[in-house]
C-alpha cells in the first residue's frame, strides 16, 4: 500500500503479524508442558512392572537354572533338589492338543467369515460371538470342560486340559486368520476364479498360501496365550507329581506348578517356582517374537 | 498374433478348463465344512451357557436368590453365599480400572501423539505388548514377592496416619485388596492401551490439523479435541478392560487373601468370584462343588454382560467414525 492509497482508503489499522512463538511462561503453554511431563512420567511408570518382572525372573529364576530341571520330578515338601520335567512335558502336550483342535476348526471358520459369507447373518453372529469368547474368563473354560469332559470321563485328564485350552485358543485363531485372509488382494482371487477355479480351489491355491503368514501369526499368538494359562487346568488336568502316563490321567503343567509352589513355605519350592516362571515366560516370549517375525508384512 | 493362432495356442495348452465333477464335489464338501465350523462357534457359546447353567441348576433350586445376598460359606452346614465375592469382584475390578485405565489411556496418548520418534514408539509399544504376554501366575508370584513387601510400609503408614478413613481402616499383613488391585491394574493396562490406541488412530487427521491450526497448545488439542473424538473407542476400551479384570483368576487367587469379608478398606483381604472358584475347587466335596457351579454361573453372567456391552460399543463407534470420515 502506498501513501496515496492510504490517504483515500478508510483508516485500517496496520496488519498484525501474529507472533507464532509461544513463550514458555504463557499460562497455556506452561500447562501444556507440565502435562507433557506428566505423560512422560506415566509412560515410565507403565514400563516399570515389565522390567521388574523380568529382573526378578532372571535373577531369582536364573539362579536355579540347570539341565537337571528338565529330567527330574517336582520335589515333595521337605526334599531338596528336584525339577519340573514332567510339568514342561505336560504343558507342551496340552498346548499341542489345544492346537490340534483349534487350528483346523479356527481356519475353517475364518475361511467362511472372510471368503464364503462375509456379510451373512451367520457370519455376523459368528464373528460377534468369537469376539465375546476372547474375553471369556479362563476359569470358566475350565468349569465348562469339567462339566462336560471330566464328569463324562470320570477322571481329570490331560485331554480335558487340552480341550479347555482349545476353547480359549479358538477365538484368537479365528479372528486373526480372518483378518489375514481379508488382506489377500481381490485381483488375485478374481484371477483364480477367472481361470475356472471352484471357490474351494481358489481358497486352497490363492487365499490360504497368501494369508499364511498372518494365519501363522494368529496361531502362534494363540499358543502363546494359552501356554501360560493355569485357571482352566485347575479344573481339568489338576496336577501330578509323576511323568505323563497317558492322555486320560491328570498331568503336571508349568503354570499349576508355579501356583502350587508359590504358596508353600519351603525355600526350595519357591526357587523352583521362580525358575519355572522363567522357563514359562521364555517360552511365551519366544512364541510372541516368532509371531511378530512371521507376520511381518512382506509386500 | 492373429486370432487364429491365438485360439489354436489356447486349445492345445488347455490351462483353463471347467471344473470336473470331482472338483464340484470337493467344493461343495469344503464349503459345507466351513459353514459347520462357523456354526460350531455359535453352538459352542450356547453349549457353554447350557452346561454351566445345568451344573448350577441343583444349587439354584437349593439356595435360590439368597445365594447372592448371604455372606456365609459354611461347608459343614451347607450354607453358602457369595455376597462378599460379588463385592470383592466388583470393588477390585473397579479400582483396577481406575488405575489401569488411567495409565493405559496415558500410554495410548503417549504412543499416538508423537511424543516419541517413530522407531522408539515401536519399541515402547512392544514393551507394553510384552506386558500382556506375561502369564497370570507369574504376575501372582511377582506380586507376592515384590509388590506386597514394597507397599507394606506405605500401607501401614497410611493406616497409622489416616486410619479413620474407611479406605485405610485395616493394616496390611500380607495378601489383600491393595496388592491384588495393583497387579490387576498392571494386567489390564495393555488391553486398555491397545484399544485406546486404535481409537486414537481413527481420529481423522483433519480434526487434529484443525485443532492445531486454531492455535491450540498440544494438550489443549489432545484433551479438548482428539480424546473427545475418540471417546467412544476409549470408553469401550475401559469396558473391555473392566471385563478382563472381572474374569482374572490366578493372580488374584494368589494375592487377594481368600477371606470372605466385605470391607471398604484397601488393605483387608478379600475374595472374588474367580478366586473363590480357584481356591475352593481342588478340594471341594460334592455339595460344595454345586455351590461353586452356581458362583461360576453368576460370574459368567456378569462377564458376558460386560463383554457384550464393550464389544457392542466398540462396533458402534467404529462404524460411526468410519462412516463420518
Amino acid at each position: 500500500m502506498n501513501k496515496a492509497n492510504l490517504a483515500t482508503a478508510p483508516a485500517t489499522p496496520a496488519p498484525i503479524i501474529p507472533n507464532l512463538k509461544r513463550s514458555i511462561a504463557d499460562r497455556r503453554a506452561l500447562r501444556s508442558t507440565l502435562l507433557s511431563g506428566c505423560c512422560w512420567i506415566v509412560a515410565l511408570i507403565a514400563s516399570i512392572p515389565l522390567f521388574s518382572v523380568l529382573y526378578m525372573l532372571i535373577v531369582k529364576g536364573g539362579a536355579r537354572l540347570s539341565l537337571e530341571l528338565f529330567n527330574e520330578l517336582p520335589p515333595a515338601g521337605f526334599e531338596l533338589g528336584g525339577g519340573f520335567g514332567n510339568a514342561i512335558v505336560g504343558t507342551l502336550v496340552m498346548v499341542g492338543i489345544a492346537a490340534l483342535i483349534s487350528i483346523p476348526i479356527g481356519i475353517l471358520a475364518a475361511v467362511y467369515l472372510a471368503e464364503l459369507g462375509p456379510e451373512s447373518r451367520l457370519a455376523q453372529w459368528s464373528r460377534f460371538l468369537s469376539k465375546v469368547l476372547t474375553g471369556f474368563p479362563s476359569i470358566l473354560a475350565g468349569v465348562f470342560v469339567y462339566a462336560t469332559l471330566v464328569l463324562a470321563m470320570g477322571t481329570y485328564s490331560a485331554l480335558a486340559g487340552g480341550v479347555a485350552l482349545a476353547v480359549l485358543m479358538l477365538p484368537t485363531v479365528i479372528l486373526t486368520a480372518e483378518e489375514a485372509m481379508k488382506m489377500v488382494p481381490r485381483k488375485m482371487k478374481d484371477a483364480a476364479m477367472g481361470l475356472g477355479c471352484t471357490r474351494t480351489q481358489m481358497i486352497w491355491k490363492v487365499v490360504l498360501p497368501t494369508g499364511l503368514p498372518g494365519i501363522l501369526t494368529g496361531v502362534i499368538l494363540g499358543i502363546a496365550r494359552v501356554a501360560g494359562e493355569s485357571a482352566p487346568l485347575l479344573f481339568t488336568a489338576l496336577f501330578s507329581n509323576y511323568w505323563l502316563n497317558g492322555l486320560r490321567e491328570p498331568t503336571a503343567s508349568l503354570s499349576i506348578l508355579i501356583y502350587n509352589f508359590s504358596s508353600m513355605p519351603f525355600e526350595n519350592q519357591i526357587e523352583l517356582a521362580w525358575t519355572a516362571s522363567l522357563v514359562l515366560v521364555i517360552m511365551v516370549l519366544v512364541f510372541n517374537i516368532l509371531s511378530r517375525l512371521i507376520g511381518r508384512p512382506r509386500i | 498374433m492373429s486370432a487364429h493362432r491365438l485360439a489354436s495356442a489356447v486349445a492345445t495348452a488347455s490351462i483353463t478348463q471347467p471344473p470336473s465333477s470331482l472338483d464340484y464335489f470337493v467344493d461343495r464338501g469344503f464349503r459345507s465344512l466351513t459353514v459347520i465350523a462357523a456354526v460350531l462357534i455359535i453352538l459352542l457359546v450356547g453349549y457353554i451357557l447350557w452346561q454351566i447353567g445345568g451344573q448350577a441348576a441343583p444349587a439354584i433350586a437349593e439356595y435360590h436368590l439368597g445365594f447372592l445376598t448371604s455372606t456365609t460359606w459354611d461347608v459343614q452346614q451347607a450354607r453358602f453365599g457369595i455376597l462378599p465375592e460379588i463385592w470383592g469382584t466388583l470393588y477390585s475390578s473397579l479400582l483396577a480400572l481406575l488405575i489401569g485405565g488411567f495409565f493405559g489411556l496415558g500410554v495410548a496418548i503417549f504412543l499416538t501423539q508423537e511424543f516419541l520418534p517413530a522407531k522408539l514408539a515401536v519399541v515402547f509399544r512392544t514393551i507394553i505388548e510384552m506386558l500382556a504376554a506375561i502369564p497370570s501366575v507369574v504376575f501372582g508370584l511377582w506380586g507376592i514377592f515384590v509388590v506386597i513387601p514394597a507397599i507394606r510400609p506405605i500401607a501401614n503408614w497410611l493406616h497409622d496416619v489416616l486410619g479413620w478413613v474407611p479406605f485405610f481402616a485395616t493394616s496390611l499383613s500380607g495378601p489383600g485388596l491393595a496388592p491384588a488391585t495393583l497387579v490387576l491394574a498392571i494386567m489390564i493396562l495393555p488391553t486398555v492401551a491397545a484399544i485406546s490406541q486404535d481409537a486414537l488412530h481413527l481420529v481423522p487427521f483433519r480434526t487434529k490439523e484443525a485443532a492445531y491450526g486454531m492455535g491450540a497448545t498440544r494438550w489443549e488439542a489432545i484433551l479438548k479435541v482428539i480424546v473427545p473424538t475418540a471417546a467412544g473407542g476409549i470408553f469401550s476400551a475401559m469396558v473391555l478392560g473392566f471385563g478382563r479384570a472381572l474374569g482374572e483368576t490366578m493372580a488374584l487367587a494368589m494375592l487377594i487373601g481368600n477371606s470372605n469379608q466385605i470391607s471398604l478398606s484397601l488393605f483387608s483381604p478379600a475374595q472374588t468370584l474367580a478366586s473363590l472358584l480357584a481356591s475352593h475347587f481342588p478340594e471341594a466335596g460334592q455339595v460344595e462343588v454345586q455351590a461353586l457351579m452356581y458362583a461360576a454361573l453368576v460370574l459368567l453372567a456378569i462377564t458376558l454382560v460386560v463383554n457384550i456391552a464393550g464389544i457392542g460399543i466398540l462396533t458402534v463407534t467404529q462404524r460411526k467414525i468410519s462412516g463420518k470420515s
